[in-house]
């Protein structure tokens, strides 16, 4: 079933009638939606041009908060993606050792941090960096943020290079082993270059996953986008009567 | 380290988790089922709007939702579940937006689910339903969905599984689930590694069984064709 179609006839008369009736509802439903936001912004105060002229024409929100923040998600991402690749692949390619010990070693490394969530290795991570002062005051919670992607997403990489290597057919593993190759070459220079090239939609995915989840460094205070504009969002909030502005979620969002 | 176990309530905290991971998953999949249908429907507005609102909401992270949840919608729109009169006005209300949040981020990943399973039922299965004269709502009901939630089972559980990894990010809005006791151990006693441990055998405790369950249900209830 791929294609919707296959779901439902051609309309007739009556069908189109009822088409008209939902697609009037869906109408509804999407400019209802927008209006009760706007009118609750209204209501909040939030609508007003005071707000907006100090996000879009005061430089020092952009220069402050936004760009910093931005750069800041970049570089956590970055350096977490790098490190996770290279857990990744030492844990995958330790899962399809030939020897018992590393095999199972490496597969309770991984099926623990897969299940244990980020935010708990991050708050973890960063309360030992902050207690033993490992990376200095200004670098704990960045390599607070490193660390708990970089052990959730290795992990999840390593059972894809494993998954991928075990979708290959078993007739490339066994040509390379009948030229003479080691299990060890075979795994390298055989499985593991068409198992990347296979995996490659699903690691992507997994990127963009650490780019997302970079977001929660907002608990460790590490100043990602994401904290930054709501540290933004506060300051504007207390002189003015009530009003945070509301674009700076918004905008946040952008990083996702 | 015993007594820090007795001077802090572990239990109670993942309690709190397991409280928000049962009602977002109630409502993540309620939600997740509505936009399911809404993208496969024969009318084009509902798949646009459903389209929008995924490609929205999975793009967004989960921590960015949680907190317009709470800054946002809270306190600034004053949208609020309980009076501000309650002794636990705040405390209630940030459970209620937490899982608000959750629902409708898993949401998302519940219809993408659901849409593979509906991608399992054979072809055959539609044309027989709409052969015999049911409306797209009728064939729906009585034929996709019934095959198309057993076929999706094995996704469902996977997401389930992540809707109680991602429980942890209502910590950062202030809810008192298991991080969020973790960050206050380790904060006021010692950021040592039985501590760690302890909770992420928690964790382990909650999702395993979850993994287990539904995959001998995924292979049980599959349409066995």
């Amino acid at each position: 079933m791929s294609a919707p179609s296959v779901l439902f006839d051609a309309p007739g008369p009556r069908a189109r009638a009822r088409h008209r009736v939902l697609t009037g509802f869906g109408v509804l439903l999407g400019a209802g939606g927008l209006g009760l936001v706007l009118w609750k912004f209204q209501q909040a105060g939030q609508l007003d041009g005071e707000l907006w002229t100090r996000l879009v024409l005061s430089g020092d929100v952009w220069t402050e908060y936004v760009v910093p923040g931005l750069l800041k998600t970049l570089q956590a991402a970055a350096v977490s993606i790098a490190f996770a690749m290279v857990f990744g692949l030492v844990f995958g390619m330790g899962r399809l050792s030939q020897l018992a010990p590393v095999r199972s070693f490496c597969g309770v490394v991984v099926e623990f941090f897969r299940a244990v969530p980020v935010l708990l290795m991050m708050y973890f991570a960063f309360g030992v960096y902050a207690v033993n002062n490992v990376f200095g005051v200004d670098f704990n919670a960045f390599y607070g943020v490193v660390t708990g992607l970089t052990l959730y997403n290795g992990s999840v990489i390593a059972e894809l290079v494993r998954s991928g290597v075990h979708q290959l057919p078993k007739g490339q593993a066994e040509a390379g082993l009948s030229i003479g190759l080691s299990p060890g070459q075979v795994l390298r220079s055989v499985e593991l270059p068409q198992a990347l090239t296979a995996m490659l939609p699903a690691l992507v995915g997994q990127l963009v996953v650490i780019l997302k989840d970079s977001a929660l460094g907002t608990a460790i205070t590490y100043p990602s986008c994401c904290s930054r504009l709501v540290t933004r969002a506060r300051r504007t909030r207390r002189p003015s009567r009530r009003s945070s502005s509301p674009r700076s979620s918004s905008s946040c969002s952008t990083t996702g | 380290m015993g007594e820090i176990f007795e001077n802090y309530d572990v239990l109670a905290a993942f309690g709190m988790t397991l409280y928000l991971t049962v009602f977002a998953a109630i409502g993540s999949l309620l939600l997740g089922t509505v936009l399911a249908v809404m993208r496969v429907s024969p009318v084009g507005v509902l798949r646009r709007l459903g389209s929008f609102y995924i490609n929205t909401v999975r793009n967004t992270p989960l921590t960015l939702i949680l907190l317009f949840c709470i800054l946002g919608a809270f306190y600034i729109l004053k949208l609020e579940f309980t009076p501000a009169s309650s002794p636990t006005w705040v405390r209630d209300n940030g459970i209620r937006w937490a899982i608000v949040g959750l629902a409708v981020y898993h949401a998302a990943f519940v219809c993408e689910a659901l849409r593979s399973g509906v991608n399992t039922v054979p072809a055959g299965q539609a044309e027989a339903a709409r052969s015999i004269g049911l409306t797209f709502a009728q064939s729906m009901r009585e034929v996709i969905l019934p095959q198309a939630f057993r076929g999706a089972i094995a996704p469902l559980g996977s997401v389930l599984i992540a809707l109680t990894k991602n429980t942890t990010v209502a910590s950062i809005i202030g809810v008192a689930e298991a991080s969020g006791l973790m960050k206050v151990i380790i904060e006021n006693q010692t950021a040592s590694v039985t501590v760690f441990l302890v909770f992420a055998l928690g964790f382990v405790i909650l999702t395993l069984p979850v993994g287990i369950l539904f995959t001998a249900l995924s292979r049980r209830l599959a349409v066995k064709r």
